[in-house]
């Protein structure tokens, strides 16, 4: 492992990177002592039974797990009749973790997966580290944590039956939720074992013997998510399925214009409306704007409580509002639009983020070509809206919602309402969609606020769609001004990224606004120059699906195209080159961008669409490539388009290094589903606003891909010794690119704008 | 008060209801059935999709009141709990359609309508019914397989499903 200071990814909020440093410095510490006890947090996370205190204790009991149940760890539970219970750390909003994490630790800990329940783990640092949707960071971070933990409890149920048959320890082996014994002949279940196993020493880290990839029985295999069954017969399993004993229904109704404050509201004609048993005013508390989801986010509006969703939702339509806009914003895309062209026109006033070579020397020598690349706001839109149901009891809160970063609604809540942490219990449900969203903790801290002030009633807040649009930590609209020189030979000699982005306070970017100085293809070329000038504004923008890159790459990967054109290269060609020598763009960091692996997906994926074959007139290929959450993504699209601009996207080819695949299933799943999510963002999708004012409200105005227009999507792992990188998010970058540059080919026409219905073309 | 048959049972909801609220906040709110989701209320995502009298409906769009003495099924209703799975829940379960699945319930629905006026659907077919909702996740390859697998699960068995 490298001494370097480890670079989190630039583009995750403050938060996510925090944890990124914490954990790989914990990586870091625990690789560089040689005699380790898995005590503590030791390993990212992993505390054994025996090492337990009193308050990891008492929230392991939070599962209640029946008596007969042994527990080995807090990963792991065997009972008697030889079935395991595998805890999930972290939240499960559709990434697939609820079934690929237990899958990590059931291959080490040689489980029977037919054998195995997962349920979803209590929400607590002490037991679990980190608990976190965010980044696509589950995977790798746990990657090794929870191979011990399964490893760990193997070693005990061994040391179990070499006791108990008084045999050596390396003579027996496992398979299946069974030990065996060969040359006497002996066997034992895991559930004959588990009581006398709880009690042998827990094995130092340093003897673990983790399983070579060659041994693996599940990991790589398609293993079906563990809450299907549940999901298709429509158990109650989200946040908003939760209910209390007693609890009434609360809509919460804030400002159009961000920021403004209510003055009054008809509260007495509401209180007498069908249903509605409370009405009330709800004062701004912490900054709601800025996306910081350990810290109260509360805005002012009216909070209704009723006895149904229904009523809540009726009485909220009747609402007459008087608001205070003295705070309130005005900010108007129109205005951003001319701000970012007067921008474009002097890069020579942009602040410098990073330089190499001799830009200017190149652009005076070269053919140089220029342009601008625009990319709306857009809403994450979960298909479930946001909801939080909450009961404070005076002097605790107890919360149930589908958090991405529940132990940061911990902080928010206690912060929000004056209470020690440890009397803020939040139990985590599934989430229907994240996509970034759920990282915020705004609609959290609104139930806990309106549940304290309506007494403390038990609420569950929901958000109507129009809510969920117009109140979002929107992925952040943007320009982006590129120059670049091509020489004789077509090879790319020079380039210019002028990145004009939205900015709160003028001196730096928004959340998930901002560009890396060493941003592909900055971090391969010689001669290079990153820009960047802010445009004041605040519309709260936040991570939304690979946050910074789900832009970006449209741009670059588009221009690099635009350049390979104006050097009269094959696209494909110019990309390998622009790659160069195989190497690692960050020395020593097995999570920077490879150019041999990212060489790798390009040409596998040129391979698997027929690169270069005959299209029928008006149909053509378009190829991209990005680097983003450590994962290596080249996509082929395959488009028509007619005279009118339709566009159909008929299908697209994914090839992906993202190390070793823990579910295939799952993996495939979410690759699939980041394209057909990519050509809904690409084609039709844009938030707009004048006044300060969000101009979409639903989806009439918001048309999300259906099935009649979703391409085919073909996804093909590479094979690859590293380990496993998150795959939630970088297979949706490189998509609109590559359809914007099949476009090109078809028609002639370079599509510039996200989306691409705003130039006139439709799918 | 309403009367309203859910899943085979006769079932009497409140005094103090509006009998013109949509069938979804009934179903859920009301006869805890939160299999059916929201998700827009403007009859766009048909997160919502149950049956009346076997025909895939919006529930949002419906008032409980026109409900009344027509027979609605939720997807609580589609098998018995512990019972075995319909061919349209097994291909679910087996081509691992769901990411978040929230949408599902109302997918399975509308598919389960699909095939019963259609029991060999072409893609076209399925398109042409299905587009009627919104999977934010994206599933719509598994969804298409899924329906395909189903259509030949109940052909094998003479059309119980």
């Amino acid at each position: 492992m490298s001494n370097q200071p480890f670079e989190p990814n630039p583009y995750l909020p403050e938060y996510l990177q925090k944890l990124e440093v914490e954990r790989h410095e914990q990586a870091l510490a625990l690789s560089r002592r040689t005699f380790i006890k898995l005590t503590g947090l030791a390993g990212g996370g992993l505390v054994l039974a025996m090492s337990m205190g009193p308050g990891a204790r008492r929230a392991l009991a939070q599962t209640k797990a029946p008596s007969a149940e042994v527990t080995l760890n807090p990963y792991i539970q065997i009972r008697p009749d030889n079935t395991i219970v595998l805890y999930a750390k972290n939240p499960e909003v559709g990434q697939g973790v609820k079934t690929s994490l237990p899958m990590i630790v059931a291959e080490e800990l040689d489980a029977d997966w037919s054998k195995v329940e997962v349920r979803q783990a209590v929400i607590d640092a002490k037991l679990y580290g980190p608990q976190v949707a965010g980044g696509s960071t589950s995977t790798p971070t746990n990657w090794d944590p929870l191979r011990k933990a399964g490893a760990t409890a193997r070693a005990m149920l061994v040391a179990a039956a070499a006791k108990t048959w008084n045999v050596p320890a390396a003579e027996i082996t496992t398979e299946n939720n069974v030990v065996r014994h060969a040359k006497t002949n002996r066997s034992a279940t895991y559930g004959e074992l588990a009581e006398l196993a709880a009690t042998m020493p827990v094995p130092d880290a340093a003897t673990l013997q983790l399983k070579p990839r060659s041994s693996y029985r599940l990991l790589g295999k398609r293993i079906t998510g563990v809450d299907n069954t549940k999901i298709v017969t429509g158990q109650p399993l989200f946040g908003i399925d939760y209910r209390v004993p007693g609890m009434l229904f609360a809509t919460f109704t804030k400002a159009p214009a961000i920021g403004a404050q209510v003055k009054s509201a008809n509260l007495d004609e509401i209180k007498k409306l069908r249903g509605v048993k409370d009405a009330f005013i709800v004062g701004q508390k912490g900054d709601h704007i800025a996306f910081s989801p350990g810290a109260p986010a509360l805005g002012s509006g009216v909070a209704i409580l009723a006895s149904s969703t229904w009523s809540a939702m009726q009485a909220k339509k009747q609402l007459k509002i008087t608001w205070d806009e003295t705070d309130a914003s005005s900010d108007s895309w129109t205005d951003f639009k001319a701000q970012a062209k007067a921008f474009a026109a002097k890069p020579a006033a942009a602040q410098v983020l990073g330089q190499a070579g001799d830009v200017d020397g190149a652009f005076a020598g070269g053919k140089t070509l220029d342009a601008m690349y625009t990319y709306h706001y857009v809403s994450h839109a979960d298909l479930e809206p946001q909801n939080t149901t909450a009961w404070f009891k005076g002097d605790s809160i107890e919360i149930w919602t589908p958090s991405q970063t529940p132990q940061a609604a911990v902080d928010a809540v206690a912060a929000l309402l004056g209470l020690p942490k440890d009397k803020v219990t939040l139990h985590q449900l599934r989430g229907g969609g994240g996509f970034g969203r759920r990282l915020a903790n705004d609609a959290v801290c609104e139930a806990a606020a309106i549940s304290k002030q309506a007494g403390g009633i038990p609420v569950k807040v929901q958000w109507m769609r129009e809510d969920d649009m117009t109140f979002d930590y929107y992925r952040p609209g943007g320009f982006h001004s590129f120059k670049a020189s091509v020489d004789k030979a077509g090879k790319l000699a020079a380039w210019q990224g002028h990145f004009i982005t939205v900015s709160r306070d003028g001196k730096a970017p928004m959340t998930a606004a901002n560009i890396a100085p060493t941003e592909f293809p900055a971090n391969v070329l010689a001669n290079q120059r990153m820009l960047q000038s802010l445009i004041s504004s605040r519309v709260p923008t936040g991570p939304w699906r690979a946050p910074g890159s789900n832009a970006i790459a449209f741009a670059v990967q588009s221009f690099l195209h635009e350049c390979a054109v104006a050097g009269k290269r094959d696209h494909l060609e110019f990309l390998l080159e622009v790659m160069g020598e195989p190497r690692f763009t960050v020395a020593d960091n097995l999570r920077a961008l490879h150019t041999g692996r990212a060489a790798n997906v390009i040409k596998t994926v040129a391979e698997r669409a027929g690169w270069g074959r005959e299209m029928p007139k008006g149909s053509a290929l378009g190829l991209a490539f990005h680097f983003s959450h450590a994962g290596h993504f080249a996509e082929v699209a395959e488009v028509s388009v007619d005279a009118d601009k339709k566009v159909r996207v008929h299908k697209v080819w994914v090839v992906a290094d993202i190390g070793q695949v823990v579910n295939l299933s799952g993996a495939e799943n979410q690759c699939q589903g980041s394209v057909v999510d990519a050509v809904s963002t690409a084609m039709g999708l844009k938030i707009t606003f004048e006044k300060g004012r969000v101009e979409q409200t639903n989806f009439d105005k918001y048309p999300l891909v259906r099935i009649d227009k979703a391409p085919e999507v073909d996804v093909h792992f590479v094979e690859s010794s590293y380990p496993p990188t998150g795959c939630g998010e970088p297979a949706f970058p490189p998509a609109a690119p590559a359809i914007a540059n099949a476009i090109f080919t078809a028609t002639g026409q370079r599509v510039r704008t996200l989306p691409f219905s705003t130039e006139g073309y439709t799918l | 008060m309403l009367s309203l048959n859910v899943n085979g049972k006769t079932l009497e909801v409140g005094e103090d209801l509006d009998p013109k609220t949509p069938l979804l906040w009934v179903l859920r709110d009301t006869l805890g059935l939160v299999g059916t989701k929201y998700g827009c209320g403007v009859g766009q995502c048909s997160a919502c999709t149950v049956h009346l009298n076997g025909v895939a409906i919006q529930s949002c769009q419906v008032p409980a009141e026109s409900a009344v003495g027509q027979r609605i099924t939720t997807i609580e209703g589609l098998s018995a709990p512990g019972a075995t799975l319909t061919a349209v829940q097994q291909a679910w379960v087996e081509e691992d359609v769901p990411q978040c699945g929230y949408c599902q319930a109302g997918q399975i629905m509308r598919a389960t309508a699909l095939l019963a006026r259609l029991p060999k659907p072409t893609d076209a077919e399925i398109d042409n019914d299905m587009a009627a909702n919104i999977c934010r996740c994206g599933t719509y390859t598994r969804i298409r397989k899924a329906i395909h697998s189903a259509a030949a699960k109940i052909a094998k068995t003479g059309g119980a499903s």
